[in-house]
């Protein structure tokens, strides 16, 4: 009796070691990939959308047979929306999971949370959200665009095409809107538009009672100049302010409205009745025609189970990063996170919507630049686009703080090198 | 071989070329038929052409085609005027306007249109609009036609003039010519318009009389100025006039919006004195309640809107209830306790629903009746929305007033809210005028949730944003006072709506709240505090 337990003790125990032995060399045989969106709260409408990307595209990715040979494992987190929470989710990725790349994040906020992070941990982040630029760290890829890729386009294309001459600057209050509106404005004022053709105002999160402000836009609309609204509000506070301008009659072929946080996945959940005809800037559309686009929309449905779900600028970034990544990795043969941030820059992928996507080497891509006009069924007709890609600026050359300042790790090995003092600022971002 | 490529090249872009000159059809069927197959800058030259020839059906298809409602049959090109019912599109065919019969919506695909074309719709369908034999429409054509004026349509807007029989319609007329006058080289034809144009106030008139009226402006003769000044000032006072009307009315519709969100927990809070933080979600019930609806009738988006009133007053009243009897009434005279207990429950309706509904916002449509303007003039326009719910707001204000004041229902609220133990001696079911209390109060909080459910998102999150304004409403106001909730809530609605042009909307919100602190302060019981033995008890 006592020689049977002890002997199934042993027996239990060397089962235990070889099942332990047996999951280290699986840990070994894959690549962590650390994924980093809120599930939960209120971003967790859009960024559970990123998360299922990433996923996808893992999928693909084994489905080849992997990478160096080894098979892509996803660690998924929820960070909450809660912004602190975000860098404890990430140093819990990079310290006690070990992955090699993180794709994550979406609100400003979040990714500043998460740099000082990253920098400590030399991890390597893709950050796939058209963002306020100001910024460029060794460890973050920057997928979206910057604001020479977006914000300018537009303004450039309402002022030449449309013919505006005064403008509305309408965001959200908080951190994007307020640096994109300090580049327009800058921008707008050295283009020769005079400071009383220019309004700027901001709401709260969430304002619903758009009345007061919608009368405003009228009335500054009324003087007989062609004028524009452009739009950073943010979230769902668009859809009472749609509602409005489309009460008080506002059409889109007097004042047209762009806004550059309205996509398609924004518009799946409203009466678009209102909308059509206004604008939206991106870099993606999900109605533009091409092959690859296609065949991207055919796999998300297929992954997705769901065959009205909507493909978004965000997602062709997390598309273009991860493709990136993996070239890099290959290159560098290695998931080592120093050599793979130098074998990134000067990398090439096809876009979705033709063009190639290239690491410049500030960390941020070339982009095809489109504005589109709002259909009735939440798409997007394209009416305007860039002639070819343009590269992402990291630095804006119309704000007085940043114009001298390049940045460069390829070369001069610096996020921040101010070209007049010939210095590199020690603050990495 | 690169001037072979050359040569295919410049062989490809003469083709192309080709095509693009395309000659047009010159006939309306022929024009109909290439609309399909058309890009925007060959429907433009269609809509041009088709404006040219003045075929009267012209005006019934480019309507619907600005509408959205032209649409081609995928099998053989052929163009309809539809109209949908259900998913199948009743087809008019454009040529005769006669039915043809019906159709799957898959199997047809939108003419579309863009800002550009749209536009030039409107201007095209404005001079089909100038022959119409209703005067108001031909008066609203010379108005669309008057806000880009070139000389093909002052000239066409001149012969109009003389077959013109209707005051209205000539007036129009006249002040558009006069506009196009103001531009004249002939001094006294410009005096002559800026005479003409006083005492008018349209935004387009001002804004082509206002360079005149400038010292550095383009006017150089010095009575011509004088008058221009004139007009312009006349204009002006009557512009400063609506402006304050029009603030006016927007703090009185949002503070219709406070009152209606307030006034069902002016009763549980004000009447019972339960700290309810679940009033929100019950109000987020109700908006829901309006979605589901919409969804049941999803053809009659009207009569679903008004059905939903009376069943969010039930589906809320009836939530309510079950929350007094199942987690407030073992809490009375413990408002802590209440406050944790029902602010637990507001989080676990807001899960409920996003595990439901899904976490993303649901659209709730608005009724033709209630978009859009009415346009009381040229200065001065109200949303329909907003007076409807306005009007809204003191409906139910009044039946809760009548409810208090004149049911025995009411009677008793109030013999309870009094005094319990009189009221219990007397032989009132205290526990049932509760539990009926607090389902009255909830039910109007479902019935606010209709409201906004036109105003804001249907999301789960939507009760949180409003909580706050209604307790800050009802506070002010005096608890238990119902006319307290109501001048309290259009007053802090009309003085955030004051502050708000030349606060920002952000500031304006903190400014108010720094006066309440302050009032609060001062009068602790609000602007109306109860009186007599009743406030003793509180």
């Amino acid at each position: 009796m006592n020689t049977k337990y002890l002997r199934n003790r042993l027996l239990a125990g060397a089962a235990a070691l070889g099942l332990l032995a047996a999951s280290a060399a699986q840990a070994e045989d894959t690549i962590k990939v650390g994924v980093l969106h809120s599930l939960s709260g209120t971003m967790a409408i859009s960024e559970t959308t990123l998360k299922d990307t990433i996923l996808m595209m893992i999928d693909e990715q084994n489905k080849k047979g992997g990478l160096l040979g080894k098979k892509l494992e996803a660690v998924v987190v929820d960070p909450a929306s809660n912004w602190p929470l975000f860098a404890e989710k990430a140093s819990e990725l990079l310290e006690k999971d070990k992955v090699a790349v993180v794709f994550g994040c979406w609100t400003s906020v979040s990714r500043k949370s998460v740099l000082p992070v990253f920098e400590k941990d030399d991890g390597l982040l893709f950050y796939p959200v058209q963002y306020e630029g100001e910024e460029s760290s060794r460890n973050v890829i920057y997928t979206g665009a910057a604001p020479n890729q977006q914000a300018i386009p537009a303004v450039d294309y309402l002022m030449k095409e449309i013919k505006v001459k005064r403008w509305v600057l309408e965001g959200t209050d908080y951190v994007y809107p307020r640096t994109t509106n300090k580049i327009l404005e800058a921008y707008l004022k050295a283009k020769g538009v005079k400071p009383e053709d220019i309004m700027i105002n901001y709401t709260p999160f969430g304002f619903s009672d758009w009345q007061s402000e919608v009368a405003k836009i009228k009335q500054f609309g009324s003087a007989g100049k062609k004028t524009a609204v452009v739009s950073t509000i943010n979230g769902d506070a668009n859809v009472p302010f749609y509602k409005e301008l489309g009460n008080q009659k506002i059409s889109a072929e007097d004042n047209p409205v762009v806004a550059y946080s309205v996509g398609e996945e924004e518009l799946s959940g409203v009466d678009t009745k209102p909308l059509v005809g206004h604008l939206a800037a991106w870099n993606y559309f999900e109605s533009i025609k091409t092959p690859a686009n296609d065949a991207f929309i055919k796999q998300w449905h297929e992954f997705i189970k769901n065959p009205k779900r909507t493909t978004t600028d965000p997602m062709e970034a997390h598309y273009i990063g991860f493709n990136l990544w993996v070239k890099a990795v290959e290159k560098a043969g290695t998931t080592n996170t120093d050599k793979v941030i130098d074998a990134l820059p000067g990398l090439e992928t096809p876009n979705l919507t033709g063009g190639m996507a290239k690491l410049l080497p500030n960390h941020h891509i070339t982009k095809p630049v489109y504005i589109g006009e709002i259909r009735d069924d939440g798409q997007f007709d394209v009416v305007w686009q860039t002639k070819g890609t343009v590269p992402g600026d990291a630095w804006s050359d119309y704000l007085p703080g940043s114009k001298d300042i390049e940045a460069d790790w390829v070369t001069l090995k610096c996020g921040n090198y101010n070209t007049v003092t010939k210095k590199c600022a020690g603050q990495n971002f | 071989m690169l001037l072979v490529l050359l040569a295919l090249c410049l062989l490809w872009m003469s083709t192309a070329r080709a095509d693009d000159a395309a000659p047009l059809p010159v006939d309306f069927p022929g024009l109909v038929a290439a609309l399909p197959q058309a890009d925007f800058a060959a429907k433009q030259a269609i809509v041009t052409r088709m404006t040219e020839l003045h075929v009267p059906q012209a005006r019934v298809l480019l309507a619907a085609w600005l509408d959205n409602r032209l649409e081609s049959r995928r099998s053989d090109g052929k163009v309809f005027v539809v109209e949908e019912h259900d998913g199948t599109l009743v087809l008019v065919d454009p040529f005769d306007g006669k039915g043809a019969g019906e159709g799957a919506a898959d199997d047809f695909e939108r003419v579309r249109s863009n800002n550009a074309l749209r536009k030039l719709l409107k201007v095209s369908i404005a001079q089909f609009d100038l022959k119409d034999p209703d005067p108001r429409v031909r008066a609203a054509a010379v108005r669309q036609m008057r806000r880009d004026l070139d000389e093909d349509t002052v000239t066409a807007l001149r012969a109009a003039l003389t077959q013109e029989k209707d005051g209205r319609a000539q007036h129009e007329i006249r002040v558009a010519l006069a506009v196009s006058d103001l531009g004249a080289g002939d001094a006294a034809v410009r005096l002559a318009a800026v005479r003409a144009l006083d005492g008018e106030t349209a935004a387009d008139v001002y804004n082509a009389l206002k360079p005149l009226a400038q010292d550095s402006g383009t006017e150089s003769d010095a009575s011509m100025r004088a008058a221009a000044i004139g007009a312009v000032r006349h204009i002006e006072v009557w512009r400063n006039f609506y402006e304050a009307l029009e603030t006016l009315f927007f703090g009185l519709s949002l503070g219709s919006v406070l009152v209606l969100a307030a006034i069902g927990l002016a009763i549980t809070f004000g009447v019972m004195g339960v700290i309810n933080m679940a009033h929100g979600e019950l109000m987020m019930l109700g908006a829901y309640t309006a979605y589901v609806m919409q969804q049941l009738m999803p053809h009659h988006v009207g009569a679903a809107l008004l059905l939903s009133v009376p069943a969010a007053f039930l589906v809320s009243g009836l939530a309510g209830v079950a929350i007094e009897r199942t987690v407030v009434r073992y809490l009375y005279g413990r408002p802590l306790e209440t406050l944790l207990a029902t602010f637990g429950l507001s989080l676990i309706m807001q899960q409920l629903v996003r595990s439901v509904f899904s976490p993303l916002n649901r659209s709730v449509a608005t009724p033709e009746w209630m978009s859009g303007l009415w346009q009381v003039n040229d200065l001065f326009s109200l949303t329909w929305n907003r007076v409807y719910i306005l009007v809204f707001s003191l409906v139910v204000f009044l039946l809760l007033v009548l409810i208090l004041n004149r049911t025995p229902l009411g009677l008793k609220v109030r013999a309870v809210a009094q005094n319990r133990g009189m009221a219990r001696a007397m032989g009132v079911r205290t526990e049932r005028v509760d539990a009926l209390t607090f389902g009255l109060g909830s039910g109007i909080a479902g019935v606010a949730g209709v409201a906004l459910s036109q105003l804001t998102n249907v999301g789960p999150n939507l009760g949180q944003s409003y909580i706050v304004d209604s307790f800050m409403v009802v506070v002010f106001g005096g608890v238990g006072n119902l006319w307290g909730t109501l001048i309290s809530g259009m007053g802090l609605g009309v003085v955030n709506k004051l502050l708000e042009p030349y606060a920002g909307a952000v500031i304006a919100k903190i400014l108010v709240l720094v006066f309440l602190i302050m009032f609060i302060q001062r009068r602790p019981r609000g602007l109306f505090p109860q009186k007599g033995r009743a406030a003793e008890g509180t």
